[in-house]
């Protein structure tokens, strides 16, 4: 016990008090070596993302007649001019790739913020109310999740036509009634607590209760689920991109990027290879970031 | 038992309800006139299109036409391919015992790689065979399948030139179908070299549509064992001086599979939907590039009549994993 005390004294400089919440968390979360890995490295895609025209040599839909399919430089016939080759129409690779990291970012943004709003919504109903409201919103999501998501993805885009935004919106709808189903399962955790008792007691109206009474103590599973859903939409759009019901080109989002690579296979590696990389490096770094969240948000865990 | 069965399936009749309802409404909202649509560039003419209005019941109230539809959907009756002119139920046919062979193929993979994977890693907690592992594990989980797959071809089928790049069968075996499974139908036939052909056909699908389920299995498996590992059965059985082999795979790993085969079973229907992807990339004849294709052909009866299926079969197979699962846990039966 004495050596806890003086343990958790160390890390609070000495302190009597407790650790603040957002130390307590960064405390958890630096002990992850690969989350904070996973964090350094899409800090630098969103830097590279917000100053890619700063950064990248060329116009990403610029295309020279002189160099089709250029190599990268480190191999013969590669010049300096075009760092990572070019495509098939003489685009720069590089320049491509930094502008497809404003769009993976973007989709994995707007995806989140939609499907959040929307499914936090619907799920703080539903648990709140429960009854007949409940019944027909989970019996909806339930719908939603009994199609494979990339179908249902697929089908909602040939419903509102092929395009980067009609694909955000497909995949936010496929990814909302996570959302819903863990705002719902820990609003029915929280409603009966002393805390939103007292509360209700003291005459906080509904709407109160619900958003600033109940929800913040339900945050925890709900960030880690952001987490993941933000890796899943690169995912999806890109593979809605690769099957051409995505970004439409010329649009350098890195799964339409990979759509017409299929025919440089045998010729052109790097053509192939580079937006791929891109998308695993981007969804790798956001799922590390998504283990060291549950380890450090998830008190069960973090007790063992 | 007979209860918990009869609970579970009320409980989905909303939700097949809801499905019928999506695949119906599908063609309707679609943007334009569905006939149009179906007719694609040609057009038709005023008499035709008529006729097709009456042909497909559009001039009737809308809700007699969910019923028929339903009613024919219940008799098998899913409509005739415009692409085709087949009936849809008779395409399915076909194209099915494809993606269930890669299926089956892909999740006996990501079990038989899986499984161990995560058991290794769980036993030896925090050594460095446990982080290459989880590592490992965590990039095929971040993997963009479709990409993945280009990489395999690029490197088995074009640098060391082992494995075919697309197809199920190489074009010079022809064999009637018994089965609809190239492996069994090509033993049957008893072709030399028939199934080596189909079993080289098979291997890089199977390992990227596999890819995912594996990773997600051999991550279940080591947190389902961890926390076995820490019980007090477990901790008796090594005090009686078992054999650390005896203790891990018997005693442990009993107890650590309920929540992977739970997670193997609820992993089909993305492998169903993952099989989009992997069809697409390899040609595989099955209901994944089926669905593609069709999207493109703007084949809408196709799309429909599919996702239907596809939503049924799901759900089918995520109420036998329920069952099975009651079947091995009393618990589950008493308070699901």
């Amino acid at each position: 016990m004495t050596e806890v005390a003086a343990l958790s004294g160390q890390q609070q400089g000495g302190q009597g008090a407790p650790m603040g919440r957002l130390r307590e968390f960064w405390y958890y979360f630096s002990v992850n070596r690969g989350a904070v890995l996973g964090l350094v490295v899409f800090i630098l895609l969103v830097v590279l993302a917000l100053f890619a025209p700063l950064i990248a040599p060329h116009d990403p839909d610029l295309q020279d007649k002189a160099a089709f399919l250029a190599p990268p430089v480190w191999q013969q016939g590669g010049s300096w001019t075009y760092i990572l080759g070019t495509d098939a129409v003489g685009r720069d690779m590089l320049s491509r790739l930094l502008y497809g990291a404003r769009f993976s970012l973007l989709i994995g943004l707007v995806v989140v913020v939609l499907s959040l709003f929307g499914g936090v919504t619907l799920g703080l109903l539903a648990g709140y109310f429960r009854g007949w409201v409940d019944v027909v919103i989970m019996r909806v999501m339930d719908l939603i999740l009994a199609f494979p998501s990339l179908l249902l993805a697929l089908v909602l885009v040939t419903i509102l036509g092929p395009g980067l935004f009609n694909a955000m919106l497909a995949i936010a709808l496929v990814l909302q009634p996570h959302f819903a189903r863990l705002t719902r399962a820990a609003v029915m955790g929280e409603k009966n607590r002393e805390y939103v008792v007292a509360a209700k007691v003291a005459g906080a109206g509904n709407l109160r209760l619900m958003l600033s009474t109940i929800l913040p103590n339900c945050m925890a599973p709900l960030i880690v689920q952001a987490t993941l859903s933000f890796s899943n939409a690169i995912l999806e759009a890109a593979a809605l991109g690769f099957l051409g019901l995505g970004a439409q080109p010329p649009t350098p989002e890195w799964g339409t990027m990979l759509a017409n690579a299929r025919e440089f296979i045998q010729r052109a590696w790097w053509v192939v290879t580079l937006p791929g990389l891109a998308i695993l490096i981007t969804v790798l770094a956001i799922n590390l970031m998504g283990d060291g969240l549950r380890d450090a948000l998830d008190p069960k865990l973090k007790r063992s | 038992m007979v209860r918990f069965l009869l609970r579970k399936i009320a409980l989905l009749l909303p939700t097949l309800v809801g499905i019928t309802i999506c695949a119906f409404a599908f063609v309707r909202l679609l943007p334009g006139d569905p006939i149009l649509a179906m007719a694609g560039e040609h057009g038709v003419s005023p008499e035709r299109y008529a006729e097709l209005r009456e042909h497909f019941g559009y001039n009737l109230p809308i809700w007699q036409q969910y019923v028929n539809y339903v009613g024919d959907a219940l008799h098998g009756n899913f409509g005739v391919s415009i692409s085709s002119k087949r009936p849809v139920a008779e395409d399915f046919a076909t194209l099915f015992p494809a993606t269930m062979e890669l299926t089956v193929f892909a999740m006996l993979f990501a079990a038989i790689v899986g499984v161990p994977a995560g058991m290794i890693a769980a036993i030896r907690r925090g050594s460095w065979a446990d982080q290459s592992l989880m590592g490992t594990a965590l990039v095929g989980y971040s993997m963009p399948i479709f990409w993945w797959g280009l990489l395999l071809i690029i490197f088995f089928s074009g640098y060391l030139g082992w494995t075919p790049v697309s197809g199920r069968i190489g074009l010079q075996y022809f064999f009637p179908r018994v089965t609809g499974f190239m492996t069994i139908d090509s033993l049957i036939s008893g072709q030399k070299g028939a199934f080596g052909s189909a079993v080289s056909h098979l291997i890089l699908p199977t390992i990227v549509l596999g890819t995912i389920p594996l990773a997600v299995i051999a991550r279940q498996t080591r947190s389902a064992m961890l926390e076995v590992l820490g019980e007090d059965y477990v901790r008796t059985a090594r005090a009686k001086g078992l054999s650390p082999l005896r203790v891990v795979g018997v005693h442990a790993l009993r107890n650590a599979m309920i929540p992977v085969i739970t997670t193997i079973g609820l992993q089909i229907g993305t492998l169903l939907a993952g099989a989009i992807l992997t069809e697409t990339i390899f040609s595989w004849p099955g209901i994944g590039k089926w669905m593609v294709d069709s999207i493109f052909k703007r084949d809408y009866v196709v799309v429909q009549s599919g996702l239907l299926i596809i939503a049924l079969i799901v759900m089918a197979v995520n109420l036998l994993v329920d069952v099975l699962y009651a079947l091995i846990n009393p618990r589950i039966r008493q308070a699901g």
